[in-house]
């Protein structure tokens, strides 16, 4: 019923247009991403060669200790194929030392210490490189909030951001992402055996018509259920975007002066550009 | 009369109008060389289009005194130019503007008469509402320009038409949205719909300018064009490329069309405004018009 079809041509020109125009307009030519071995990453690694150059992407794999030797291996695939430049930086000596401090830390806690951690060591490059760190995190996720907060949600520009997980997939296999990536179940990949679909109780196919339905489309609650979507399904999806909507807005600033920024003080980032 | 008319399908940089003027300039000199009678840029070439709080920053007055206006006004002696701007009134109202200039002079500045307020768009925070639809006579026929969301209703373009346009002048800042299968975004083949069908409802020239170039996340698609008085798209510009589009008007080409399809002959004006007056009158107690 929900057509999530892309026409994946369009979409690459805009997002690769997209990238090459806002890193070119702030003095910058090149970009940093966090290629983690999944689907997203190697898509945003694929643009980003495409838009800027392979000499003028750096793709850093970000692995620690109880990362699958896959997820390496598949952010190989997508170096090789790309000719971007790459780099490795364990993550292990960084994080261990907060673990022992808090040793009772739980998985989730853990696993935004390395989404962080990894923010660190983009942002750094970032600085050492004079390049934008291109985001990853793709249209379901950020309204699910499936991200880590100033972690993996943390960039300078993001070329997935429109699109739901089901069209990455379009665009992925018609820009040649290895079929290998796209094929695999989704993972963070923050602790062994971790899926996606496995830790949100849904798959992206059923999310992504669902939001579709209720963000694109305006679509009441009540109608997404009579369209034929389960209540608890649809009640707990709605609760999760609602829940999360503090992950994709700025921190709140209290009013207290006749001009505040975020409220009253509007411009777009490309002012003067 | 043939002459070329010439879409200037620009970038912009935001807020600067310096940097938009010594573009503009240049693309009037391009023109110019290749020949055109008129060059059509679009819809707040000179400031860029989502200025937010900039908005009153980079306001001018289509007038020789003014330091943007004047180049233009010296450059359009060999050239028509019409360009998209913030025009400061005297009681410094902030209006969405296009102004056509000819022989050195301001013959018309059209203020922006739709503002859209919702979805993406923003304008009703930051500009007034202008308050006139009117055509008005060039070296090259009748002309009436509308900015952008104005030509979303089907009146400004209407009553231009019965005012005598024969060439309507579109101009955009148009983001392009909507994904499917298609090989475009959805809003942009809408655009070229309406263009398509005033053309040929009104048996006129319509020229359409539209800007490319990203805002923050926002993508201009460009794809300008014309239409000619059967609603034929004699010219398209690239998708998301800057050019200058150059495209052939033949003003016979409305005789020709109105000849064959006397639509405007036939036009029921008196019916028209008596029914809209009873529409109008019966709805007094309703929400008060602009």
């Amino acid at each position: 019923m929900v057509d999530l079809s892309i026409h994946p041509e369009v979409v690459r020109k805009v997002l690769t247009t997209f990238l090459r125009t806002e890193i070119q307009r702030t003095g910058f030519r090149r970009a940093v991403l966090g290629l983690s071995g999944g689907l997203d990453s190697a898509l945003a690694c694929f643009l980003a060669a495409e838009a800027l150059g392979p000499e003028n992407v750096l793709a850093v794999r970000m692995p620690y200790r109880t990362s699958s030797p896959e997820s390496l291996e598949h952010a190989q695939l997508v170096i090789d194929a790309t000719g971007v430049q790459s780099l490795t930086v364990e993550i292990t000596p960084m994080v261990e030392p907060l673990f022992e401090r808090f040793a009772d830390m739980t998985p989730t806690r853990r696993g935004n210490v390395m989404a962080r951690e990894r923010m660190i060591v983009l942002f750094d490059q970032s600085s050492a490189t004079q390049s934008l760190v291109v985001g990853t995190g793709n249209k379901t996720e950020i309204l699910l909030g499936y991200s880590t907060l100033y972690g993996d949600s943390a960039s300078a520009l993001n070329p997935l951001g429109d699109l739901y997980k089901t069209q990455i997939r379009q665009l992925s296999a018609a820009m040649g992402v290895p079929e290998v990536i796209i094929a695999k179940p989704p993972s963070a990949d923050l602790w062994v055996g971790q899926t996606d679909e496995g830790e949100l109780g849904f798959t992206y196919e059923q999310v992504d018509q669902l939001l579709f339905l209720l963000v694109d489309e305006r679509y009441t609650p009540d109608e997404c259920i009579e369209a034929g979507y389960g209540e608890k399904f649809v009640r707990a999806v709605v609760e999760r975007v609602r829940r999360n909507h503090f992950k994709r807005v700025m921190p709140l600033i209290a009013k207290l002066s006749n001009r505040t920024i975020g409220y009253d003080f509007l411009y777009l980032r490309d002012w003067g550009t | 009369m043939k002459y070329t008319l010439a879409l200037a399908q620009m970038n912009t940089v935001l807020g600067d109008v310096r940097a938009n003027l010594e573009h503009h300039l240049a693309l009037i000199r391009e023109a110019r060389s290749s020949g055109a009678g008129l060059v059509v840029f679009p819809e707040l070439s000179l400031t860029g289009y989502a200025l937010q709080d900039l908005a009153t920053s980079v306001a001018a007055r289509a007038r020789t005194d003014d330091p943007t206006f004047a180049p233009l006004l010296e450059a359009s002696r060999d050239v028509d130019v019409m360009v998209g701007f913030v025009d400061e009134d005297e009681r410094h109202r902030f209006f969405i503007a296009s102004a056509y200039l000819s022989g050195g002079e301001v013959l018309h500045v059209h203020h922006k008469v739709y503002l859209p307020t919702y979805g993406l768009f923003d304008e009703g925070r930051y500009f007034a509402w202008g308050d006139c639809v009117r055509a008005f006579d060039t070296r090259f026929g009748r002309m009436g320009m509308l900015i952008c969301e104005d030509f979303w209703h089907l009146s400004p373009p209407y009553l231009l038409w019965l005012d005598g346009a024969e060439t309507l002048l579109l101009q955009s800042a148009s983001p392009a949205r909507g994904m499917s299968k298609q090989p475009f975004l959805s809003s942009m083949s809408s655009v070229n719909q309406l263009a398509c069908i005033y053309a040929g409802m009104f048996t006129c020239y319509v020229a359409h300018a539209n800007r490319v170039g990203f805002e923050d996340g926002l993508n201009f698609f460009g794809g300008s064009s014309l239409f000619d008085p059967d609603g034929e798209q004699t010219k398209t510009g690239p998708f998301m490329d800057e050019g200058l589009v150059l495209a052939e008007v033949d003003t016979n080409q409305l005789h020709r069309s109105r000849a064959r399809l006397p639509l405007l002959r036939d036009e029921r004006t008196n019916l028209m405004l008596r029914e809209l007056q009873r529409i109008v009158d019966s709805q007094i107690t309703a929400a008060p018009s602009r």
